[in-house]
């Protein structure tokens, strides 16, 4: 029956085989049947000099599906796993991160595209918009963090409870009628989640790009950021975007006598020495594979001011490959230089001539990297175990001028989104806002707000607020009163006693786009990342998480009690039993026998020695 | 972010901060180094050293997970006071600020900020407040050239708070065994020097050898050998430990830290060698940093606090401890008889009628007689309300020192004078309106279950704000309690026991005296010929400063109760 079984299967295989193997080249020797439409991928690589000596490093691999009713359910490039997810859960838009690290707002950008879409809060973060009626949504979410925490292997199922996420107005995203937010602040980011993302992309690690991450180099970085983010619709289909943002340190030798004397001399580095590895060659299935290399606005502009006109050469630095081209950013302003970007081709590069893109400075070098108009900062007041208060502080960076153009009279806009939840109980009247020191009346600086009041084991509170402050302002502060709560004994999560998170609130300034503009160029937009960075997004940065300490009971003490009277009822009822069970006269009579057995035995022992003795001595 | 009382100038604290790569920024770790920036000291410059060389370690490590926090503190004005200050900004910072109106307070706020993370690039902000999470411990490090020789470098560690709290014991196990069995250096925590030459104590100790000796002959497995000199040792660090709790003053500048409920302790470090000689200043320093880095890594990896049931204890020596399972014990079996002698009045019916029986002639048994009859009524009443007005007469003492301190140019001398006589007027007073409290002749047996009431509820709360005041307290009104009797009515008593009760009294009475019981502890340490009236005034005025509970109990709890005595000892 068995081997029956498995002649018919052998069978089948060679059926389907034929199928399987020229099946995709049909598919790809008749594209112009489709409309010219076809999935496609594509890897991009930017790598940047960070002001303050290291270098970061952002990998951007796209895929796009076409529309199901063109394709049915099969797929030649795109992860069915993602197809089948948006399918089955009707999502309009999806965003995954898994970060490790604090985004430095101060030193590598506030206000530039890659610091507002991909900084992002430390943990997991996942907001997703459904097209779904509004019934379903809280349900299909609930099925979508459980699957998304099988896919990534990490504890995304945490979101599944109603006190976990949130249904954010207006705050996090313009459009969100059906947009759930959650937060994991304390989710530890690992290999175990980098490899299920690797399987999504045509060539996994094996080939392309992604063979750059050398996973020891890029998880002792700075900042580790792993992003997932599905846009679907029914008319263009499915865009995956898979990007990977690594803050590495260059390794800088220790006996280096230049770099010990020099602090601020800018490290050389190169993709060996950060990533230990070379590119040998592009992924063969993706459409476009790049590397940049950004040079930001105000290094471009010390650069223009050192490099004279007629001389080719580069003073500041030296790159160890030749681009294959040169961007330049249009700015609006014209006095002021844009960032360069410097292309370079991987489909050039091969095993016996790898890229190897890298900088080799020649003069040390300060530049500063652009800001966002306020720098943010949250922290806690208070100390003790019954209540505290939240403050969110807003300090001016001076570089609003630069945005609006040194305008008269200017306001600013800021929206602040904060989650908190349950068990930290805020008073949302107790709001409070300074500006440089003196309390405003809450209507004179709040345009729009938006309450959700948090509800015990239930819901947590969500705080929207659109602020407009004065543009002269150099600091503002909101501050809200909170009382602690008590959590029922199996709520604690297992390491209770470190405290609890408020996961990262989110700062956004509507008044001002990040967004790069380039020259309008045929090549440009076959480049997905550069159309990216084309697009209008609002400039935002998110707060640190915050760590609340609660009352928490002596978990150790219920145990140690258990056991002591265990020991002791153990003991207790052990010798009452012995007492009770015990029949003396049997004892004695055993006794008696053994006694008597033994002294048989002894004699027979004696016996044989005697014998013996009697053999030595014939 | 400092602040002083004057003006006209004011301390500058720095703080630099690490930021622990791939950390979430949740937790910090506080590194205090306290120095003067007007009179810098050679040991000072060392400590800074120190701490700035650790610092620039940390700033390279990849295994942070912690923020580092390094303030160096301007000690110009105390050290304690520019701590306190960078944390109040830190825990509660004042966002309302009025440019016209100074506050006498906080004349000047400057900060000096300096992340090492990003050294060249001085941003706008660089005069913000910097933060980082919340505080996980704290380690003050100082350096003190030691005069006396010594063979090792030791290392001298505080960690009383304020009102007797006492950070994580686990914080001071980690020092300890890191640098003893790490470093090699001496561990050391302040004892009552005085003690250690004490031949009574060491007489004590020898007995207690020889009965170990004793036990361990009966059975080798108790292992139960301390040595005399052990034992004195440990009984005057234990002595210190109590008396630096009870006075419920910090013993340096890990106290402010205490107040925001962060663990926190002084590393106290003193260097064999003159701090002149420079070959072996870096063999300190590396000893030292050392010392600092182990004990920042091992609080680094910690996932959770430090477990939270350790921190009511006494030190009897470096690494041993007596828990709040020990010591409670025998201050439960002290106060015990409290309430038991309390309700003894009232209890005793049928051996008062036995007595009374056998002869009604002397008038204590009359009083007894009466007492038989009052029981159940509300006589008790009239003693509660003496007891009451003596409590009363407390509060306005307890809160004259206030006002005494808003008169301007007045000596401690005066201060005490005028504090003395106001307390005796009022107490005078209450005298004169009320009336004479001997109502009654056996009024004292009431007013002493009372009064007995009264100390052990009073006891029993010390015992909860600060442990070590209520013990030490317990030992002088426990006896007070159990003993009194008027002077007039011992005679019905045997002679000797008559002469030994009375003298007993009277010793308590002097020696429950909260001034004088101060006195003759100061007299013992230092000498009688220094003491002055004044010396009474400073006392008071600092335990009120530093908010110590003791002030409270002293005056809300003993001064009563020694009143109430002294009240009973002269009952007609």
């Amino acid at each position: 029956m068995a081997t029956h079984f498995r002649r018919s299967a052998a069978l089948l295989l060679l059926l389907i085989l034929p199928h399987v193997l020229v099946g995709p080249v049909l598919a790809s020797g008749g594209p112009d049947g489709l409309g010219g439409a076809e999935e496609e991928f594509s890897e991009e690589l930017l790598l940047k000099p960070l002001p303050d000596r290291k270098v970061l490093a952002h990998f951007h691999f796209q895929s796009t599906a076409l529309p199901s009713t063109i394709n049915g359910r099969h797929h030649r490039l795109f992860p069915k796993a993602i197809a089948q997810l948006v399918e089955k859960f009707q999502i309009k838009e999806l965003e995954l991160s898994f970060t490790q690290g604090r985004w430095n707002y101060e030193n590598w950008g506030g206000s530039d595209p890659m610091s507002s879409t991909n900084a992002k809060p430390p943990g997991v973060e996942l907001w997703t918009l459904f097209d779904l009626p509004t019934t379903e949504v809280d349900a299909t979410w609930k099925n979508l963090t459980h699957t998304l925490s099988g896919l990534f292997c990490a504890s995304i199922n945490f979101l599944e409870s109603s006190t976990a996420y949130c249904a954010p107005h207006w705050g996090f995203h313009p459009n969100s009628d059906n947009l759930r937010y959650g937060a994991l602040p304390r989710e530890a980011v690992c290999t175990e989640n980098l490899t299920p993302w690797l399987k999504l992309l045509p060539c996994r690690d094996k080939a392309g790009l992604a063979s750059l991450l050398d996973r020891p180099s890029i998880y002792k970085g700075y900042y580790h950021s792993q992003r997932l983010r599905i846009v679907s619709a029914k008319l263009t289909g499915i865009v995956l975007e898979q990007t990977l943002t690594v803050v590495l340190q260059p390794n800088v030798r220790r006996n280096n006598p230049v770099s010990s004397t020099a602090g601020s001399l800018q490290p050389n580095w190169s993709m060996s020495s950060v990533f230990k590895k070379k590119i040998t060659g592009q992924c063969v299935l993706a459409k476009v594979s790049r590397v940049f290399l950004e040079l930001e606005e105000n290094l471009v502009a010390e650069l223009e001011k050192r490099v004279s006109r007629d001389s080719r050469s580069n003073p500041l630095f030296e790159l160890s490959a030749v681009p294959d081209r040169e961007i330049k950013e249009l700015n609006a302003l014209q006095d002021q230089s844009g960032s360069i970007l410097y292309e370079f081709n991987v489909a050039n590069s091969n095993e016996y001539e790898p890229l190897d893109v890298g900088m080799m400075w020649k003069v040390p070098l300060v530049w500063s990297c652009p800001h966002a108009p306020f720098h943010v900062s949250r922290f806690l007041m208070g100390s003790g175990n019954e209540r505290g208060s939240l403050a969110i502080s807003l300090q001016s960076t001076q570089s609003h001028e630069q945005f609006l153009g040194g305008s008269h009279a200017c306001t600013v806009e800021v929206v602040a989104f904060q989650v908190v939840p349950w068990y930290v109980k805020v008073y949302y009247h107790t709001l409070q806002i300074f500006i440089d020191g003196k309390l405003q009346t809450a209507s004179d600086v709040i345009e729009k707000l938006q309450v959700t009041p948090s509800e015990d084991k239930l819901l947590p509170g969500t705080l929207e607020l659109m602020l407009r402050f004065p543009c002269s302002m150099h600091s503002g502060t909101l501050t809200l009163d909170f009382d602690k709560g008590f959590l029922h004994i199996d709520e604690y999560p297992p390491d209770a006693n470190q405290g609890f998170d408020i996961p990262s609130a989110l700062v956004s300034f509507p008044g001002f786009q990040s967004s790069r503009s380039y020259h309008e160029d045929d090549s440009l937009k076959d480049s997905p990342l550069l159309l990216k960075f084309q697009e209008k997004n609002v400039m935002r940065s998110y707060t640190e998480v915050l760590l609340v300490p609660l009352t928490t009971p002596d978990f150790s003490m219920p145990y140690n009690v258990i056991t002591f009277t265990c020991t002791v009822l153990a003991l207790y009822f052990g010798s009452l039993l012995n007492v009770l069970r015990r029949r003396i006269g049997e004892e004695e009579r055993e006794l008696k026998s053994k006694g008597l057995q033994r002294e048989n035995i002894n004699l027979m022992a004696c016996g044989c020695r005697g014998k013996e003795n009697e053999k030595t001595a014939l | 972010m400092q602040k002083n009382s004057s003006c006209a100038s004011f301390g500058v604290n720095s703080v630099g901060i690490i930021r622990a790569p791939s950390g979430d920024g949740k937790e910090a770790i506080v590194l205090v180094t306290p120095y003067n920036p007007w009179k810098i000291e050679l040991s000072e410059a060392l400590s800074l050293g120190l701490a700035f060389s650790i610092f620039s370690l940390l700033s390279q490590v990849s295994w942070l997970a912690k923020d580092i926090v390094w303030l160096a503190a301007d000690s110009q004005f105390g050290e304690y006071t520019s701590v306190s200050a960078w944390l109040k900004d830190y825990h509660s910072p004042v966002f309302f600020s009025e440019s016209g109106k100074m506050n006498i307070d906080m004349c000047y706020e400057y900060n000096g900020h300096q992340d090492r993370d990003h050294i060249m690039v001085k941003g706008e902000n660089a005069n913000a407040f910097k933060r980082a999470g919340t505080m996980a411990a704290a380690l003050v490090l100082k350096v003190l050239e030691k005069k006396e020789r010594q063979e090792r470098d030791s290392l001298t560690i505080y960690a009383e708070a304020s009102n007797g709290q006492m950070p994580n014991l686990d914080l001071i196990n980690i020092v300890h065994y890191l640098a003893v069995h790490r470093q090699g250096l001496r561990v050391k925590i302040a004892t009552i020097g005085s003690l250690l030459n004490s031949v009574w104590l060491r007489s004590v100790g020898e007995i207690v050898q020889r009965l170990c000796r004793f036990a361990k002959s009966l059975d080798p497995r108790w292992k139960y050998d301390i040595t005399s000199a052990d034992y004195v040792e440990g009984s005057a660090t234990l002595a210190s430990s109590m008396y630096y709790q009870a006075i419920g003053v910090p013993t340096g500048s890990h106290g402010a830290f205490r107040d925001y409920q962060v663990d926190a302790v002084t590393l106290e470090l003193s260097p064999w060698f003159s701090l002149k000689n420079e070959n072996s200043q870096s063999a300190f320093l590396l000893r030292g940093g050392r010392l600092i880095e182990g004990v920042i890594r091992s609080v680094n990896n910690l996932l959770e606090k430090f477990h939270q049931s350790f921190f009511l204890y006494f030190l009897t020596a470096p690494n041993k401890f007596v828990s709040v399972g020990v010591y409670m014990i025998a201050y439960a079996l002290l106060i015990a008889p409290l309430p038991m002698v309390a309700v003894a009045p009232f209890s005793g019916k049928n051996k008062i009628r036995l007595t009374t029986d056998k002869g009604n002639q002397t008038p204590g048994y009359t009083c007894s007689d009466e007492m038989e009859i009052s029981i159940g009524s509300w006589k008790w009443l009239h003693a509660a309300k003496v007891v009451f007005l003596t409590h009363l007469w407390a509060v306005v003492v307890l809160l004259q020192p206030y006002f005494i301190s808003q008169i301007p140019y007045i000596s401690p001398t005066t201060s005490m004078l005028v504090w003395v006589a106001v307390a005796t007027s009022a107490l005078l007073i209450l005298y004169l309106i009320l009336g004479s409290p001997y109502s009654n002749d056996c009024e004292w047996v009431l007013l002493k279950s009372v009064m007995i009431a009264a100390a052990f509820i009073g006891l029993g709360l010390m015992s909860i704000i600060n442990f070590s005041t209520a013990q030490i307290g317990a030992l002088i009104v426990v006896p007070m309690c159990l003993i009194v009797r008027p002077l007039k009515r011992h005679k019905e008593v045997a002679l000797c026991a008559r002469v030994m009760l009375m003298t007993c009294n009277l010793v308590l009475a002097v020696m429950g005296f909260p001034p004088t019981a101060l006195l003759i502890l100061k007299g013992l340490f230092e000498g009688f010929g220094r003491v002055g009236i004044g010396d009474f005034w400073v006392w008071a005025e600092f335990l009120w400063i530093w908010n110590s509970a003791t002030y409270l109990y002293l005056l809300l709890v003993h001064l009563p109760c020694w009143a109430l005595y002294v009240h009973i000892l002269l009952h007609p």
